[in-house]
């Protein structure tokens, strides 16, 4: 029996070839490439805190096998911007309204945003909540993080209409 | 040196905030090393029984296993694998008895976790099951014994009156009598006695529990996500009877504590396994795990006062049962020094308390933000609304008649100082709009609104030590044990340096953790570091500024000017080189409590003071409760950053929500039937769905750090009681016990409803 598979996709932009074992999620393939931010927490898809985006899509990279990617395109937190880089409008505005504590569930809630904003620019308080169902903050950032989803919104507004 | 601003007070974006934006902070959750095994905890499947037989044999014959290890393994190592801070009661693997499902009996161990995993499902064990005992109030009665000898660690002289007890499951009985509480309840004019219960839960850190131990050249490394560096250094030490610089302890940012994560939890575990495979090897749990491995207590609590005509509480009366679960942890701890407290922060003449911490055949229950004072608030903060009520009292004036002011005697006896209780009531009050009229409702919704408010003593006696490094060119290290895991501490106590050498907190590096580098700390708990740290800090860097002006004197600087770090140390050393090091060791004083009275003069060195307000919506016709406003009042001191004190009293309130609405760990016969986020609902996005806002009263602690002390659990005091007495508002049924569900809100309402 064939334990692994061939498969080619897009990560952050570069493309990638890689054997993949079939039982390995798309977390621990992302961390074989030394990509932290997107985290195994639950294990079931409940978090959030391990959502990345594959053909613009939001979803959870723990529930996914890897070996699924193959010919997909796969965005993570680490695209936005690096550590020397200028901050992406979302992660500045995450950053503005201090929207995190301990920051393991963040990499997950600034793609969620990241996908809220390319689907509903100007979402309102519900919209935001409604779409961040399926992600948890154990340390309770809540209400900072609808303001920054908010200030994230209106500097993206501003930056396209320059 | 000048100060531009104030670099104490300033709103400014946690200093680590780069690296969590873009996924890059460093977790432990994502520590490798080439080489490094993995290890698969096999857990028992009943509640409590003696281990006849485990085989191992299709596990360790499984491919790609590298070992099982089992307690005797361990034992041909370390002789006596016992650890616990105040007990000397938890193996590192079980050893002859197991006491709860889900407790730790074997490890698998290979190079990938995955097999590892597998190979774990093929372990057999056969035990010869014993009674068990579940319930905190049956343990107390129960033929059912979890240990068979109590067996407090040697170091507490509070506990050796424990040594040797058997045929008990009181792991721990502390006692106060203040005044004469029996005189006192037959010269009352009215006597109220109620009981109150909360659910055991869990912290559910997102970064769920991980430790990775390295051996090394007669020593060991562990990589841990932990909030107690030091005290793990001391206790692996004593586990090998090494000595501690034998023992390097390393920590991280750490995605969530709580309270979890302090004390042992795997280091015991990762650190033997290293040392008999002689291999690196990390242990991470899975969000199911963690609710085997610690949990915060389920409780009794029995409350009695008694009034005089004008409705002052003349005495009081407690009795706490705490649900320690198999193993102690820092219960006892929890029972006696949040106990004490247990007759909430009213002035009251004669107080009785007895605090048990009880074992029973759960997961263990330890530290969980707050220490045992939401529990304690939940009782007495109910309790005192239906004092009110009974008395036709408005419930704003009943507290603001017995509170506990600053100059009165708390029940220790310590007299109270720099504890706003009554700013704290009359500001919520203010804020709530208390005396202002309120819509009750029509038809099926019918409103209501509730206060509470609690108060705690921080943990004492406690040390802090820091270190702090000028370089060459002026640039400093800050180098202490305190860890960072979401409150702000790196953040803050940069702060407090910068504000101290008159520099920019932006010039400040925090090093992380690491006991070979940063010195002692006694852990991250129980909001202590802003103010033992923060002191420590502020010394060191006053230690600093004493060197330098001893070098610029020396080297002939003016005297009447101020010189940078940099000037000085260039005169000095005719270059860009040498290094200045300060060191500051903060130990507040503390008098012990006595045994059997529990007084002491001097209890804590600050007191924490957090009052909740809401208003609810209560649908009498489904029982959903829906909060529709919030006001978090504290008394923190001088805030050192005031963004994220309010960001710790919002959080801390929502986590308190979560313990007040949905969660509770459910069991059958001893197994965990919901230990996942499926099943054991925290709040989310949508739960937090009222504004809420977030008040520091004017308050300078005096002693504190430029006058600040602890904000981490202040916010989870008042919200549950404040939610229950709401609802009784709304719809006049009392619910009593934890969490308070919808089911619960509709029995009550239809018993009401039915006479």
């Amino acid at each position: 029996m064939n334990n692994s598979k061939s498969i080619r996709f897009q990560l952050n932009g570069q493309t990638i070839s890689t054997v993949v074992e079939n039982h390995i999620n798309v977390i621990e393939l992302l961390n074989q490439f030394q990509l932290k931010g997107a985290r195994e927490s639950c294990g079931q898809g409940l978090c959030g805190a391990c959502t990345v985006l594959v053909d613009d899509l939001a979803v959870s990279g723990c529930l996914m096998p890897a070996v699924m990617l193959d010919g997909k395109s796969v965005e993570t937190v680490e695209s936005l911007s690096g550590l020397n880089e200028s901050l992406h409008p979302i992660q500045q505005a995450f950053v503005d309204q201090g929207a995190f504590q301990c920051g393991f569930c963040t990499p997950g809630f600034i793609m969620m945003t990241k996908h809220l904003l390319d689907l509903n620019p100007n979402p309102t308080d519900d919209e935001i909540r409604n779409f961040f169902a399926g992600n948890l903050c154990r340390c309770g950032t809540y209400p900072e993080i609808i303001v920054a989803v908010k200030q994230a919104a209106l500097s993206l507004q501003q930056s396209s209409t320059l | 040196m000048t100060i531009e601003q104030a670099e104490f007070g300033r709103t400014i974006p946690r200093i680590e905030s780069k690296q969590k934006v873009s996924g890059t902070a460093e977790y432990m959750h994502h520590f490798t090393l080439p080489g490094m095994l993995y290890g698969k905890i096999f857990r028992s499947t009943i509640s409590h029984g003696k281990i006849i037989n485990i085989n191992t044999d299709a596990a360790q014959s499984y491919p790609g296993i590298v070992g099982v290890i089992t307690g005797e393994d361990i034992k041909k190592i370390i002789p006596s694998p016992y650890y616990g801070p105040a007990f000397l009661d938890q193996p590192i693997l079980a050893l002859d008895k197991v006491h709860f499902i889900g407790e730790p009996v074997a490890v698998v161990i290979s190079h990938s976790p995955h097999i590892a995993e597998a190979a774990c499902q093929l372990i057999e064990a056969d035990y010869e099951e014993l009674e068990a005992v579940y319930d905190e109030i049956e343990a107390l009665t129960s033929s059912a014994i979890v240990h068979d000898e109590l067996k407090p660690s040697g170091t507490f002289p509070d506990l050796k009156h424990l040594v040797g007890r058997k045929n008990t499951n009181i792991a721990l009985d502390f006692h106060l009598r203040y005044g004469d509480s029996d005189d006192a309840f037959t010269k009352a004019k009215h006597v109220f006695e109620h009981a109150f219960t909360t659910q055991q839960g869990m912290h559910t850190p997102l970064e769920p529990m991980v430790s990775i131990a390295v051996p090394g050249d007669q020593s060991i490394t562990l990589h841990s996500a932990t909030q107690m560096p030091s005290f793990v250094r001391l206790e692996i030490a004593r586990l090998l009877g090494w000595k501690e610089n034998q023992v390097r302890v390393k920590s991280a940012h750490l995605g969530g504590g709580y309270g979890a994560k302090v004390y042992i939890k795997l280091e015991a575990l990762v650190t033997a396994i290293a040392l008999i495979l002689n291999k690196p090897i990390k242990i991470s749990l899975t969000m199911e795990e963690q609710f085997y491995t610690i949990c915060k207590h389920a409780t009794t609590f029995k409350i009695k006062s008694g009034l005089d005509e004008s409705g002052k509480i003349i005495a009081r009366d407690c009795k706490v049962y705490w649900n320690g679960g198999a193993y102690a942890d820092i219960g006892p701890r929890v029972a006696q020094k949040s106990g004490f407290t247990a007759a909430g922060p009213y002035d009251i003449d004669h107080v009785s308390i007895d605090s048990f911490e009880i074992y029973t055949n759960r997961p263990p229950a330890g530290a969980i933000r707050g220490f045992g004072i939401p529990q304690l608030v939940w009782a007495y903060e109910s309790h005192t609304d239906m004092l009110a009520h009974e008395l036709k009292m408005d419930p704003l004036e009943f507290r603001t008649k017995n509170i506990l002011k600053n100059g009165a005697k708390q029940a220790t006896g310590t007299v109270i100082e720099h504890m706003e209780t009554e700013l704290v009531l009359n500001t919520l009050a203010e804020k709530m709009d208390w005396g202002g009229t309120f819509d009750r409702g029509t038809g099926s919704i019918r409103k209501g609104r509730g206060i509470a408010i609690g108060f705690k003593a921080s943990v004492s006696p406690t040390t802090s030590t820091a270190v702090m490094t000028i370089h060459g060119d002026g640039s400093c290290l800050l180098a202490m044990s305190t860890v960072d895991m979401g409150q702000g501490s790196d953040t803050a106590m940069a702060q407090i340096a910068a504000q101290t050498l008159g520099i920019s907190t932006e010039k400040v590096k925090v090093i992380r953790p690491d006991t070979d580098v940063t010195p002692y700390d006694m852990g991250t708990l129980g909001s202590r570091s802003t103010f033992h740290m923060g002191n420590a800090v502020k010394l060191a860097a006053e230690d600093v500024l004493n060197k330098l002006q001893l070098m610029a004197d020396k080297a002939g600087l003016d005297k009447n000017l101020a010189h940078s770090p940099d000037v000085i140390l260039q005169k000095t050393y005719g270059m860009q080189a040498g290094t200045v090091v300060g060191f500051g060791s903060y130990k507040p004083s503390y008098a012990p409590t006595d045994l059997k009275t529990g007084a002491s003069s001097n209890v804590t060195p600050f007191w924490m003071v957090g009052a909740t307000g809401v208003e609810v919506d209560v649908d009498i016709e489904t029982g959903h409760v829906k909060v529709n406003k919030m006001i978090n009042v504290v008394d923190a001191g001088e805030l050192v950053n005031p963004k994220i004190a309010n960001t710790q009293i919002s959080g801390a309130a929502v986590m308190q929500c979560g313990f007040t609405f949905s969660e509770e760990m459910l069991f059958d016969e001893g197994q965990l039937t919901n230990g996942s986020f499926a099943d054991y609902k925290i709040q989310g996005i949508q739960d937090v769905n009222f504004p809420m806002e977030n008040i520091c009263v004017k308050s300078n602690h005096h002693g504190g750090p430029y006058g600040a002390k602890g904000i981490g659990e202040s916010g989870t005091f008042g919200v549950s009681p404040a939610i229950a007495n709401a609802i009784y508002d709304a719809v006049g049924v009392r619910i009593t016990s934890l969490p308070i569900t919808p089911e619960k809100v509709f029995q009550a309402i239809h018993m009401k409803n039915e006479g």
